[in-house]
């Protein structure tokens, strides 16, 4: 095989980076876009879940010493038990009350698993690596089945995801409570179940997310949520907020710039540009790349 | 008993001339308390952590109470206000001039606030809800992200060894100002404006209200303030860097502004002064000298099983304490409700009739 020139070998080795940061993202936008799509709350804790997936994993990786499979399986089941839990602790009795309540709820919600982990946990963990990671070179492009491993798999879940929304009946209940939520209980759509059941997918898929994240960036700390649970956000606002498939592009954006960023600038710019491209995009397109705008009625 | 105390009440609310008279004890006992040391250091801190906190809650509430936006950008404006300011009073003034200087550097961090707040207010024009708010974070980061790569302000180290130059009787000062601002511009013309904005944009827009200018009146006027904020708060922290300013600082107003209530000036002074003094007193040393009067038998054990772990936890028990009160108390405390101290006259004539209908159908009465 020749050997490619340096900048395209360049340019492909930070595509994949960006492609694993776009799927991490992609899966946590995921739980923001679908509780939304569902109740049009942003759900603020939603990073936080993210975070006490990835303890989850440490405790499941480190105190009962379980491989890689079951230990996302575990890790996946305790972060949809937190979500559910917390949808019919702190969200469910406001459902009917004003929308601001409900995100200060949540953003209370986050403050506290974040310092409620920092009482339990107050030095930053390190995940043990819980894979062999192989590196394969190819053609000067270096490739870790790690990374392989990360984006396979949340493509998978992410393609899972998609099929039970848009072929099951459950995925059908969701969709039509998103439509409407005055007469779709009265067509016997258990509306209370078809909620949590939202939250559960949306907060395994954080989980998910926090075992991929562990592996990637093995040093996990309880604030670790908050930048990533607000990036995760704005790709999923990027995308058009509500809509699934949006919010998985809107996530691959979103990396892909941040990689490419730290990659021509200094990293401190990461940010910065960041912040203002997607500035600029919500001001040519306030309703996100595949949002349709709603029609408001006086 | 109650019938007593709600009758008392709304006896003190419907003296208007009270107002001016504490107005007047404050400032008296502001500048009182530093000069004659008639509370301890450490609770002459809080006080002005708290007019700060005020200041901070109810700018931010014209904006995400009375106008129903959600920004998130408050802590940028007040880093904004907070970097002009410490820059003007460590570069720029003279030590000798501090004193006489100090306030024109506070307002000066203020107005470069307040126009930064009109480049916020445009986009808002066409934008809406939840893209708003993801407008003003990225505000906020970018802010935070300009700051940071600037190395002649300091970069991520930020500015220390600020003077410290805030004073109670400013602080008490800036409250005034703040809450007689946002009040008369609340109930002006122009407040009118910002209500029916909350209501219904195209509505207001369609009954001939100019929703461009009393958007950007409304950012103005709370970056304003926010950014004053700013400048009092880094001259009293004494060090300023760009993680001070970060979405947590955001975070911690806008709890303090729906504690409060929305659209509420006594909501937000209520808010504020209950969420700082409360995270104030769960310190463990607070709560240590609260109970020292408890005899050693109990104190000791007490002290040392719970009141000294209390540090890690009173950041889990604060939390915990407002999801609860948000569950049974939606509202906050005086969400939509105000003192009548700080209605105007004509509107409280305006409403009259219905507080007469309301007391003979028993409906209780807002204040």
């Amino acid at each position: 095989m020749t050997t490619l020139s340096e900048g395209i070998v360049y340019w492909l080795q930070q595509m994949l980076n960006a492609l694993q940061l776009g799927s991490i993202y992609a899966l946590i936008a995921l739980g923001y876009t679908m509780v939304y799509g569902i109740l049009t709350m942003i759900n603020f804790a939603h990073g936080d879940v993210f975070m006490v997936g990835a303890f989850f994993c440490f405790l499941a990786a480190v105190y009962l010493g379980l491989p890689f499979v079951p230990t996302l399986l575990l890790t996946m089941l305790g972060a949809a038990l937190l979500g559910v839990v917390l949808e019919r602790l702190a969200y469910k009795p406001l459902r009917n009350a004003p929308r601001v309540s409900a995100i200060i709820t949540a953003l209370g919600l986050g403050i506290f698993l974040e310092n409620f982990t920092l009482a339990l946990a107050p030095y930053p963990k390190h995940i043990p690596a819980l894979l062999e990671n192989v590196t394969w070179n190819l053609g000067g492009v270096s490739l870790s089945s790690l990374q392989v491993l990360i984006i396979l798999l949340s493509l998978g879940l992410m393609f899972l995801l998609d099929y039970v929304v848009h072929r099951t009946p459950v995925g059908m209940a969701m969709r039509a409570i998103s439509w409407d939520k005055t007469f779709v209980p009265l067509m016997g759509v258990p509306v209370d179940l078809i909620i949590s059941v939202t939250f559960a997918i949306g907060a395994g898929l954080a989980g998910a997310a926090g075992v991929m994240y562990g592996l990637a960036y093995p040093v996990i700390d309880p604030y670790m949520g908050i930048m990533v649970g607000w990036k995760a956000f704005i790709s999923a606002v990027v995308g058009g907020i509500g809509n699934i498939r949006g919010a998985m592009i809107g996530a691959f954006i979103l990396g892909g710039v941040e990689i490419m960023v730290t990659a021509f600038f200094p990293s401190t710019y990461r940010d910065f540009v960041a912040f203002t491209l997607l500035l600029l995009l919500i001001v040519v397109r306030p309703y996100g790349i595949l949002g349709q705008p709603r029609m408001q009625k006086v | 008993m109650s019938a007593l105390l709600h009758g008392g009440w709304e006896w003190i609310m419907a003296q208007r001339w009270l107002l001016a008279v504490l107005i007047a004890m404050g400032f008296a006992l502001a500048f009182a308390i530093p000069e004659y040391n008639l509370f301890n250091k450490y609770i002459q801190l809080v006080m002005m952590y708290v007019g700060i906190n005020i200041i901070l809650t109810v700018s931010l509430n014209l904006v995400n109470g009375y106008m129903g936006e959600f920004s998130l950008a408050h802590a940028g404006f007040m880093a904004v206000g907070a970097y002009t300011a410490a820059l003007l009073t460590q570069k720029v003034i003279p030590v000798a001039a501090h004193p006489a200087l100090f306030p024109f550097a506070v307002l000066a961090g203020g107005l470069v606030a307040a126009i930064l707040g009109l480049i916020v207010a445009v986009p808002s024009f066409k934008i809406r809800g939840d893209y708003l708010a993801i407008i003003t974070l990225a505000f906020l980061m970018i802010v935070k992200s300009v700051i940071e790569n600037i190395d002649t302000i300091g970069g991520p180290r930020g500015i220390p060894g600020i003077k410290r130059l805030t004073t109670l009787p400013w602080v008490f000062f800036w409250v005034v100002v703040t809450v007689w601002v946002v009040r008369n511009f609340v109930y002006s013309k122009y407040g009118r404006g910002v209500l029916s904005i909350r209501e219904d944009e195209i509505a207001s827009d369609l009954m001939s209200v100019n929703t461009r200018r009393v958007k950007f009146l409304a950012f103005m006027l709370s970056s304003f303030f926010a950014g004053i904020a700013g400048g009092l708060f880094a001259h009293l922290l004494q060090f300023i860097s760009p993680r001070v300013f970060d979405i947590i600082k955001t975070t911690d107003i806008l709890i303090m502004v729906y504690l409060g209530g929305i659209a509420s000036i006594a909501g937000s002074i209520l808010g504020a002064t209950v969420y700082t003094v409360l995270l104030e007193l769960l310190r463990p040393s607070t709560v240590a000298a609260m109970l020292s009067w408890l005899p050693e038998v109990i104190f000791d054990p007490l002290n040392e099983h719970f009141i000294q772990h209390l540090g890690v936890w009173r950041m889990v028990i604060m939390p915990l304490a407002l999801v609860l009160v948000m569950i049974f108390w939606p509202r906050g405390m005086m969400g939509l409700r105000e003192f009548r101290w700080f209605v105007p006259k004509r509107d409280l004539a305006a409403h009259h009739p219905l507080t007469a209908r309301e007391k003979k159908h028993g409906i209780p009465n807002d204040h």
